[in-house]
Order: C-alpha cells, then sequence, then structure tokens
C-alpha cells in the first residue's frame, strides 16, 4: 500500500524555531543561524489525488496559517539552499502516538476510509552561519550533535539527516510463550546473577525466598511469576528500607559544640517508628484515612472529604523530561482517582542541576540540566493543563547535586462525599480494567526506579518510558466519579508500578483472583505474556465489579469514549491465578506473595552535622548588592515564566494565587482553593516545605524545619494551625551506604518530632531511594538529601485569607516569632513556634493581618524586598540590624503587617509571645534597611531576572 | 421560566463545571450533555436556548486547538446547529470552544457549508510567545450587535488559559465589512481599559486589532478566548486581598441568558 508523507509548515512566523533556536546558543552550538520545523505525517492508504488534497486541507493543515505539501514515498530529497541541513525525527516502533491514532479516526469520520495507518514526525531545516560552504561530511559532523542534544530524544524517537522512514507497528502476533525460569537448584552466586540479569534488584535473602517457595511447590516459577514477585517486592512497591531493620552504630556525636556517646541502637521499620507513629500519638479525630489507601484523607466539612498525595517520577524524567514528568502528574491524578475523588488541584516541586554547567562537565550520557528542565516542565504543563486541574502550588531549586538526577514531585489534591468510597472486593466481582491500552511501555519500571541508574541506563531503559494521554485520563475522572456515586464498584486502585500484577495482586490480596491476560485490550499485538502483566502502560484503574453493575458502567464508559474491559473474577481462594488463552502462567500463595518477604537488616551510621560555610565566610560589605544577588539568584528568583505556563485558575477556585501583589509579580507562600460546589466559604489551604541546603549539613533539623517551613507558609495564609495534615516525600541515596541511611534515619526521626510539635499528622508518604548516578568516571553521584512535605489545611472562610504583598502606607510592620541567634547550625525549630502560629491564626480570623510572608531563604531582607515588590510600596525598617539579622535563615519566623487601629489588638494577641516592631510601610516606594536605600523598582527588576 | 442551556461535554472538554456555575447565577438551568449523546438524539438541540460549547483540550489539541471537534460539529451536527443559530438563539464558545466555533467556520461567517473547515479565511493560531499561558486580562466589550455584549459597561477581567488564542486572518478575509459588521465583540486592553494596540502581555497573544472575542453577524454567537466564567465571585480576582472588588466576568452571561429567556 503507498505510503505518503505531508509537511505542513507555518507561513509567518514559527515560534518553534523561536523556542529551539534559544537553546543550541546557550548549549554551544552558536553556529547555527536558524532551525525550521514542520511537522510531518505519513498516511499510508489507497487515496486519489482529490482525497489527498482534502486531506491535506482539512485535516493536516490550517490553510490561514500553514502550507502544506505532499509526495509518495520514497519522495526525493528536498530542495535545500546553501548552508542548509535537513534532519528528521519519528517515534520509535510501539512508541504511543495518539496524534496518529486521531488521523485515521478523523480521516474516516470526513469520509477518507482509503486512509489505513498513519504516523507523525518532524522536520528540521537547519541553516548554518553561511559563511561556512559545507560539505556532506562536514554538514553531518555540525548537525549530528545538535540533533541528538536538541531535536530527538533517543530513548522515543530515531533522527537521521536527510529523509526518515516512518516506523508503523507491526502486526505480530504473540507466541504466548512462557519461559520457566531455572531457581530451585541455583547456588548463592547464581541466584544473584539471575537476578541480575533480569533486572530484578532482588537481594540474596530474597532471591532465597523465592527459592524456597517453589522447592516447596516443587517447581520452578516461569518467568511471568518471576516478575511478578520482582515488582510486588521492589522498594517502589513494599518501601523495604523504610520497613527494615536498622542497627546504628556507636559512636560520639557533636550537636552545637556538645559531645555525646550514643549506644548503639536499632530502629524496626522508620514507618512505624517515626512516621505512622506519629500520626497515632496525634489521633487527630478529622484524619479519615492516614497510610493504607492510594492517597490520604481528611475531613473537609460535613458533606466532603478531602484527599492529597505526592508522588516523585526522578528515574523516568531523567532520562525522558517530558514524558518523566508527564505521567509523573498522571499517576498521581491516579492515586487520587484511587480513592475515588475528583481532583481538584496539583503540586508541583521540581529539582534541577545548575543550568549553566559546560557540556563537557556534564557526566556521560546524561542530558543537559537546561534541557531536562524544559523537558520537565513541558511534561507537567501539558498533562495538567489538558486534564483540567489547576497547578496551584510549586518550587523549583537548583543545586548541582541534581545534575544527573532531577527530582520531580508531583502532588494531587481530590475531594470527594464522604461515605462513598468502597474498598472492599467481593468474591465473584469481575476484575475491570478502564482507561488506556496496554503495550510494552514502562517495563519494569518499579524495578528500574530502585535501581542506581548508569551510562547505559538511557538505552536499556527504553523501555521504562511511559507517554501519557491526559484526554483519555480525564474520561476516567468523567466515568469513575459517576460511578462512585452510583455505587458500581467495590474497589478501586490504580495501575502504576508494577501495572497490573501490582494492581489486580494487591486488591486480590485478601481474597484471591483467577484472571485471563487474553483479554486485556492491547495497543499492538506481539507482547508476551509477562509484558501484559507487567506493562506500565498509562491511564489504568482496575475495580472490582458485581457482574450486575457492568452493564451500567459500561454505559458510563460509551458516553466517555472510555474502553472497559473484564479480564477475570475475584475468587475465595487466596490465591492470585493467571492465566494465557487458559493455561495457568501463574498460580502462587497470597501469602508467599505479599508476607513472606523478608525484612531487610541494614547498617546506619549517624554522622556530625556540618555548619554552614557559605555566607558569612566573607563579611558582607555591601548590604544593596548582596541583597540584589540574592533576590536574582536562581533559588530565589520570579519562577513566574514557569508558572504562567500552568493553568491555575481551571476549576475557577483559585483564590490565593501563586503569583500575587499589584503586577502579579511577587511570590505567594501558599495556594487558598475554594472548590466548586461545596456550601458556604470553606477553603483549603496548600504549601510546601523543602531544603536541600540544610539536607546536606544536618538531616534532622533540615526535616524539623522543612515540617515547619510547610506550616508556616499555611498558616501565613489563613490555614488553621490545628487542622493541617502532611505527606512526606524522601529523596535520598543509596540506603545500603550506612552515612545515606544515618542521615534518613535522622531525617524520619526529625519528621516524628516535628508532626509532634505541631499536632500535624502524616497522612501520606514516598520515598525514592537510589537517587544517584554513577558515571562513566567511576563516580558516585548523589543527590543532596531532599525532603519534601507538603502541607493539606483547611480555613474556615476564604475570604478572610492573607496574601504577602504590602498593603497601605502607615501600616506596621512586625516580626513574630523567636528570631534565631544561631548562625552557624542548621537553625532548631523554637518551642513556642506552635502558639506563635496559633496566635497568628487568630490574629487573621479577627481580621488583624493586612499582609503576612514567611522568612525563608534569603532571610529577613529577602522576605522585606518580596513584600515591596507585591504591594509596589516601601518599607520602612528603622531598628538597626546586623546584616546578620538581615540574612540570616531562621525558622518559626514571619513578616506581618498591621494597620495603625488594630496594633492595640494584635499586640494583645500576641501577648507573652515573641514580636519585634520593625518599622512601617511608607508610600516612597523604597526599601530602607539601616542606612541602605533600594528602590522597589531596582528589588523587582533584580527579582524578575533569574541569573 | 429559566431558559435552559446545553453545555456540550466533548472529549476532552474540562472548564465545564466552571461555566455551568457562571450560567447558574446568571439565572440559567445548567445541562451537561455528553457530546456522544447527543450524537444518539440530536434533536435534543431544539428543546434548549442557549447552546455552550466549554473550554478545554478537546481531543487534546491533536492537529490544532479545536479543529477535531469542529470536525464533529460539521460532521454530526451542521443541520441542528444551523437550525439553533438561524433561529436566533444564543451560543457561546469559550477557549477551545471558540477555536471549535472558529475552525467549523459557524464564526465569524453566517455558517455555510462551503465556509467551513477554515474555508472563512480567519483562525486562532499559536500565541506569538509559542507557548500556553496564563494570566489575568482587562477586556473592553465592543460590539453592540453580539448580544452577549451589548450594554455591557465597564471593563471585563478575566484570566486567560491557552497557547492557541492567537486571531488571524488570511489576505482573502474581508477584514472592513467584518468591522463593519460590528463582529468584534471584545478586544483586549490595558488595565485601565484604554487599547492595548497589541501590546503584551495587555494583549497576550498577538491577535489582530487585539481581538478577544467575535461574534456572527446577526450578534448571537460569541467566541472568545478568555475566561469569564472564571470571575464571577469577588474573590476570584486577583487583587482582591487589596480591597478590589469584582466579579465583572458575570454581567456577560447575564446579558446572554436574559436574551435567552426573551426567546
Amino acid at each position: 500500500m503507498p505510503i505518503y508523507r505531508f509537511a505542513t509548515q507555518m507561513l509567518q512566523k514559527d515560534s518553534c524555531s523561536f523556542g529551539l533556536l534559544s537553546a543550541p546558543h546557550a548549549l554551544g552550538f552558536g553556529r547555527l543561524q536558524r532551525i525550521d520545523c514542520l511537522d510531518l505525517y505519513f498516511i499510508e492508504g489507497q487515496l486519489s489525488q482529490e482525497e489527498l488534497q482534502q486531506l491535506a486541507l482539512k485535516l493536516l493543515s490550517d490553510p490561514v496559517t500553514q502550507s502544506i505539501a505532499w509526495d509518495e514515498l520514497p519522495a526525493p530529497h528536498p530542495n535545500l539552499e546553501a548552508g542548509e541541513v535537513i534532519v528528521e525525527v519519528a517515534l520509535r516502533p510501539g512508541v504511543t502516538d495518539p496524534v496518529a491514532a486521531e488521523i485515521v479516526r478523523a480521516a474516516h469520520e470526513l469520509g477518507l476510509d482509503g486512509v489505513h495507518r498513519a504516523a507523525t514526525g518532524q522536520r528540521f531545516i537547519l541553516r548554518f552561519n553561511e559563511s561556512i560552504r559545507l560539505s556532506a561530511s562536514q554538514s553531518v559532523a555540525l548537525s549530528a550533535p545538535v540533533s541528538a542534544a536538541l531535536l530527538a530524544n533517543n530513548v522515543i524517537q530515531h533522527w537521521k539527516i536527510g529523509s526518515i522512514e516512518p516506523s508503523f507497528p507491526e502486526d505480530v502476533e504473540s507466541s504466548g510463550t512462557v519461559e520457566s525460569i531455572l531457581i530451585c537448584g541455583l547456588t548463592d552466586d547464581k541466584l544473584l546473577a539471575l537476578s541480575k540479569d533480569r533486572r530484578a534488584a532482588l537481594d540474596l535473602a530474597e532471591m532465597q525466598a523465592i527459592q524456597q517457595y517453589f522447592i516447596k511447590e516443587g517447581r520452578d516459577p516461569t518467568d511471568v511469576e518471576f516478575e511478578t514477585i520482582a515488582q510486588t517486592w521492589s522498594e517502589h512497591c513494599v518501601h523495604k528500607t523504610f520497613k527494615a531493620l536498622i542497627t546504628i552504630d556507636s559512636g560520639q556525636l557533636t550537636v552545637d559544640g556538645k559531645t555525646t556517646n550514643r549506644q548503639p541502637s536499632t530502629v524496626n521499620s522508620l514507618i512505624k517508628t517515626y512516621l505512622k507513629s506519629a500520626t497515632d500519638k496525634i489521633a487527630a479525630p478529622w484524619v479519615r484515612s492516614a497510610f493504607v489507601d492510594n492517597a490520604g484523607i481528611i475531613d473537609f466539612d460535613d458533606e466532603y472529604e478531602i484527599s492529597f498525595k505526592a508522588e516523585t517520577h526522578n528515574h523516568p524524567s531523567a532520562i525522558e523530561p517530558f514524558g518523566g514528568a508527564n505521567t509523573g502528574v498522571g499517576g498521581v491524578i491516579r492515586d487520587v482517582l484511587g480513592v475515588s475523588a475528583k481532583p481538584i488541584a496539583n503540586t508541583d516541586v521540581l529539582c534541577f542541576g545548575d543550568q549553566n554547567i559546560p557540556f563537557d562537565k556534564l557526566p556521560e550520557g546524561v542530558l543537559h540540566p537546561r534541557r531536562i528542565m524544559s523537558g520537565v516542565v513541558a511534561g507537567v504543563q501539558d498533562y495538567g493543563n489538558k486534564i483540567g486541574i489547576p497547578t496551584v502550588n510549586g518550587a523549583i531549586l537548583f543545586d548541582e547535586g541534581y545534575t544527573a538526577n532531577p527530582l520531580v514531585f508531583c502532588g494531587c489534591v481530590g475531594i470527594a462525599p464522604k461515605g462513598k468510597h468502597k474498598k472492599n472486593p467481593h468474591v465473584g466481582d469481575r476484575v475491570v480494567v478502564l482507561g488506556g491500552r496496554t503495550g510494552r511501555d514502562g517495563l519494569r519500571g518499579a524495578t528500574f526506579s530502585s535501581m542506581t541508574m548508569d551510562a547505559q541506563t538511557g538505552e536499556v531503559a527504553g523501555a521504562s518510558v511511559q507517554i501519557g494521554d491526559p484526554i483519555v485520563e480525564k474520561g476516567l475522572i468523567d466515568v469513575i466519579t459517576r460511578a462512585r456515586d452510583l455505587g458500581l464498584y467495590n474497589d478501586i486502585t490504580d495501575c502504576g508500578a508494577g501495572g497490573l500484577s501490582s494492581a489486580v495482586g494487591e486488591m486480590a490480596s485478601r481474597i484471591g483472583c483467577d484472571v485471563e491476560l487474553k483479554n486485556v485490550r492491547l495497543k499492538y499485538a506481539g507482547l508476551a505474556p509477562w509484558e501484559i502483566w507487567l506493562s506500565e502502560a498509562q491511564e489504568r484503574m482496575v475495580l472490582a465489579v458485581a457482574p450486575q453493575h457492568l452493564t451500567p458502567l459500561q454505559e458510563l464508559c460509551d458516553t466517555f469514549d472510555t474502553e472497559m474491559t473484564d479480564i477475570g473474577a475475584f475468587t475465595r481462594d487466596h490465591r492470585l491465578v493467571v492465566r494465557y488463552n487458559g493455561n495457568i502462567v501463574v498460580d502462587m500463595d497470597n501469602e508467599f506473595l505479599h508476607e513472606s518477604i523478608p525484612q531487610k537488616q541494614l547498617q546506619a551510621i549517624i554522622e556530625t552535622p556540618i555548619f554552614d560555610t557559605r555566607v558569612f565566610e566573607n563579611r558582607i560589605s555591601n548590604i544593596k548588592e548582596h541583597l540584589l544577588n540574592l533576590l536574582s539568584s536562581p533559588n530565589i528568583a520570579s519562577k513566574a515564566s514557569v508558572i504562567r505556563m500552568y493553568d491555575h485558575e481551571v476549576q475557577g477556585g483559585t483564590v490565593i494565587k501563586p503569583l500575587t501583589g499589584v503586577k502579579a509579580d511577587a511570590p505567594s507562600d501558599a495556594a487558598v482553593i475554594k472548590p466548586i460546589g461545596t456550601k458556604g466559604l470553606k477553603g483549603i489551604v496548600l504549601s510546601n516545605g523543602i531544603n536541600p541546603e540544610y539536607g546536606k549539613r544536618d538531616a534532622y533539623r533540615m526535616a524539623m524545619a522543612v515540617v515547619d517551613e510547610a506550616i508556616r507558609n499555611a498558616v501565613a495564609v489563613g490555614a488553621d494551625p490545628e487542622r493541617i495534615a502532611i505527606l512526606d516525600n524522601f529523596c535520598w541515596g543509596d540506603p545500603n551506604r550506612p552515612e545515606t541511611l544515618g542521615s534518613l534515619v535522622e531525617a524520619a526521626r526529625g519528621c516524628h518530632d516535628a508532626a509532634l510539635l505541631f499536632r500535624a499528622p502524616f497522612i501520606s508518604g514516598k520515598d525514592s531511594l537510589n537517587n544517584e548516578y554513577l558515571g562513566a568516571d567511576g563516580q558516585r553521584h548523589a543527590i543532596p538529601p531532599t525532603l519534601l512535605i507538603s502541607a493539606l489545611g483547611v480555613i474556615d472562610d476564604v475570604t478572610k485569607s492573607v496574601s504577602m504583598d504590602l498593603k497601605e502606607a502607615g501600616n506596621g510592620i512586625y516580626l513574630i516569632g523567636e528570631f534565631a541567634k544561631e548562625q552557624k547550625w542548621v537553625p532548631a525549630v523554637p518551642a513556642i513556634t506552635p502558639q506563635v502560629y496559633r496566635a497568628l491564626h487568630r490574629a487573621i480570623t479577627d481580621g488583624l493581618i493586612r499582609s503576612a510572608h514567611d522568612l525563608s531563604e534569603g532571610g529577613l531582607a529577602v522576605a522585606a524586598a518580596e513584600m515591596c515588590i507585591g504591594g509596589r510600596l516601601g518599607l520602612d525598617i528603622n531598628p538597626p540590624l546586623s546584616t546578620r539579622d538581615l540574612f540570616s535563615e531562621t525558622t518559626g519566623c514571619l513578616l506581618v503587617e498591621i494597620a495603625p487601629t488594630n496594633i492595640a489588638r494584635f499586640e494583645e494577641t500576641f501577648k507573652d509571645l515573641p514580636i519585634k516592631k520593625l518599622g512601617q510601610v511608607i508610600t516612597d516606594p523604597i526599601l530602607k534597611l539601616n542606612e541602605t536605600t533600594i528602590t522597589v523598582e531596582t528589588l523587582t527588576a533584580a527579582f524578575n531576572t533569574p541569573i | 421560566m429559566k431558559p435552559e442551556a446545553l453545555i456540550l461535554q466533548a472529549r476532552g472538554t474540562n472548564r465545564d463545571h466552571d461555566v455551568a456555575e457562571a450560567l447558574t447565577l446568571a439565572g440559567a438551568e445548567a445541562h451537561f450533555i455528553p457530546l456522544n449523546h447527543l450524537r444518539m438524539n440530536k434533536t435534543l438541540l431544539a428543546d434548549f436556548q442557549l447552546l455552550v460549547l466549554p473550554g478545554g483540550f478537546s481531543y487534546a489539541d491533536a492537529l490544532g486547538a479545536g479543529k477535531l471537534h469542529a470536525l464533529d460539529l460539521n460532521s454530526y451536527f451542521n443541520e441542528e446547529i444551523s437550525a439553533f443559530v438561524e433561529a436566533g438563539k444564543p451560543v457561546i464558545g469559550i477557549c477551545n470552544g471558540f477555536q471549535a466555533l472558529v475552525k467549523s467556520g459557524i464564526l465569524p461567517g453566517e455558517g455555510k457549508e462551503e465556509k467551513r473547515m477554515n474555508g472563512s479565511g480567519a483562525t486562532l493560531t499559536f500565541n506569538t510567545k509559542g507557548h500556553f499561558e496564563c494570566r489575568w486580562v482587562t477586556l473592553k466589550p465592543v460590539s453592540q450587535t453580539c448580544i452577549w455584549t451589548k450594554g455591557l459597561e465597564g471593563i471585563v477581567e478575566c484570566p486567560i488559559a491557552h497557547g492557541e488564542g492567537n486571531f488571524q486572518t488570511s489576505e482573502s478575509f474581508l477584514l472592513p465589512t467584518f468591522i463593519e459588521n460590528d463582529q468584534i465583540a471584545l478586544a483586549y486592553t490595558h488595565a485601565d481599559g484604554s487599547s492595548a494596540d497589541g501590546e503584551y502581555p495587555y494583549n497576550p497573544n498577538g491577535s489582530i486589532l487585539d481581538i478577544a472575542g467575535i461574534c456572527n453577524p446577526r450578534g448571537n454567537v460569541l467566541g472568545l478566548m478568555p475566561h469569564p466564567e472564571n470571575h464571577i465571585y469577588p474573590h476570584q480576582h486577583p487583587q482582591w486581598t487589596r480591597g478590589v472588588k469584582g466579579n465583572s466576568g458575570l454581567a456577560l452571561f447575564e446579558n446572554g441568558v436574559r436574551y435567552a429567556s426573551q426567546i
């Protein structure tokens, strides 16, 4: 059948080429002058000239803004001018191509039934500086690095200088072959070799446990069974490190100059000892579900409950930033769907390497941090915007420790009517898969995320990359929220890491199931049974549905263009049974699969905290210069260019927006959401705390500080400090290294103590370990110990919430909270802090606070400057403050603005609490700090111009 | 009697609940109808007094925003929508709905068959900045022919959230006639209401003549990129904490609903 190639080009200015060109110059491809971008469509089919023209003008181009040309393959090479090189890019076979699928569907809708298959691609015309006369080999030499670094990602695409051939998925029938994995007679060495060969990331004790089970069963496992165990027992799925028995070495520990001798001790499960136990001790009556479900759940009002979950998608984002971040967002949204809630807000915290690192300093096989950042941001934007969930809170941090291993934290909040979420499959219920089809994407993602990456990871883990389709997931939201209200299912969970093996296995863990893989709908044929069972293809949910509810569920699915497949039944025999074409390929005891994983035994060493040598080694001689440098430093400067790419207004509930103030360019402390459809003016508050700089120095105090930061941010906008729930997300290096594990233990202990101090329970959490990169240089590149605390609060009346921009000249400015005298060490959280926050909340409720802003990175001076930027008003800080007072970082402190008439009531509210009047708001747009004066215009320019 | 509004849910529609809230506040009875339901029962449309194509990402913007949604409108509901428009009933397409109205040819023209699928010479293309953007804008209601903007006093403030909102026309497009017909419904302005004159970010996407919304010559069909449905309560305004009192997006819906109730 003939294949036609259509090329569509913008007639006028092409913003794609404009965007692309800024990157190569930044990345050192200075000789490149222009890049033109064309969209390519490959259409296979029997089509007349008239039909081809219809296809071109009605479907594949916009006649007002684009030109289109087409020819039949093999086509002659396009005419080029001197200095031009053509590079074409297409997806690798098997990579999901939603646009291609839409082309075939739409062509048939237009009556062009001759269209058989479609594929998409891109053509780039590179123009080099015309003074260079290029030979063929020179053009290749110049274009190849640009293509590899910028135009294509080898993991999902292939590129060619000249014309590319489209790759249509081949229709190959699956052999259905199931291999037997010989395990029963293996020696310990061979067991470990087997684990490594199949990239199972299982250790010797685990491999021995598998061996013993199958010796008892009198047979070897099938490949499907072995892969199922590897996923079920992966760090990603069962959090082995957090459940391990940890022995902490004895030794001397010096904190604040005081040395103590530590006795050796043990911690039996970090989760139980530090995280769940804190929640249990707090015993907040408004917590509805903590740690047991896909997301944590708390009360909202009499009618509704709200849920919250944050996930990481670090390794996938390192090798394919767009797809990794895209599916990270999609995954956490499904977690919220997994507790039957409607997703109403997203948060995203992103950590990247130095954006200006020279290419030759990058470890081998690592994408440039600039490319990682633009891809991740585009991925977050694409999924959140298209599915229609506002992205309302987040952070972006830079540290060279994230160069090879970026962190992508995605959070999602949901809302659901109380009492509608069911979590109890019945014997006889059908196992129903909803949503996307299953392909080879994302195989072994759970074990992949549990391993250290190396220079080859990008290639061998190509299959681990998942491609998202937010519109399919939007269909899932529409179907599931309605099915929930109609009571059409008894249990629900999302297909995440481990795919069906993990989702179905978990749901059936208390009863049993019998499923047929032949019934699973596939994107293309040719998948082996283990691939179907393990695939991490996106946008799938698994439901337990009583047989009589299949028809109404099917009707809902038809309405919202969502596919539904019945793949088996829940049984009473406590075994996981999986068939392919009727033949049993998995038959394992639930107890073995879910209860028999050996507890890990690990060693930890706790190291002495390190003090800060950054700021105060060199005395600050010029306050103005130092403040302006801070304001434009990457970690503090405005993130507006990213924030504005996210839709933060959809669903109409964003009351305190991520950017605020007169010109909407100042950073809010937290987001306030008034959900659509709830009664009254009650709202949700979202904030976060993160500080990798502290993480490098003192993990215990870092954890205390970031819990404090998250809570302080929430309280600053008006959250009730008695009603804040928190999530933990630990991103650490290799826990098999005792020092790394030691800092993880200390961070968990800090979480526990901080949660108790603030009476803020953990409701869910997640860990991502092995965030390390083994470079070709043989060096390990580990990330700084990074803990993200995400806070979910409630505010009774959103119209009482407070923004951080200065409001009116004449108002007083106060510092509230105990201002740390400590400069060298990571600041401890003062014991009085919870009282300060409660007083602040009373003052906000009484309408006494005009603006509030927390002191974080850059200290008091940066907080004051940001408030000036927000209000485009000046501030006169009159008590003499040292440079240390101005710039040192503290915990538990905020700046608040009070109208003169309310000063007495404010001071009464804060009676016996640490407050200090610092000065007042002035009409002149000038920040006065002692002798130093800086115009607000200068502050704004610095803040809005990141280095 | 309350006018009945049909909110059409396409595959990827996502501001349907937002606009339902606005219509309800404006006095209409809002009904969500999935496109697949309407396909099975096309005569249903005639039972409604008001048609809404809400914002979102129909078909994930594949092949251009609103394009495949427009194809659906023309393939499945050509007669029904033409009849609805010819009956003078109010129609509003917001953001993705606007894109679909333009790409199906329902806007800016009379909806004649030969004008369909971008044959009208007008389109909504990529923002000049080349990417999606979410920010608040200020709009001036211009058209006195458009039943949605007629008589509106003062400016409308509301957010935009789009990547393809740049209104452009081909050389053959009769721009003078279009202007003479009073088809420019809403224009981007500076915060004080003075002309944006193409200046970013007041005109956020590079549209010619600062066009934010257009109507058909008769004035009953409005399409606009900004989201007035996201500014129907004072606490949605970005400066409500500074004492700004607003809900200026609501007036537009009140106009449309009032008109619908009089048909």
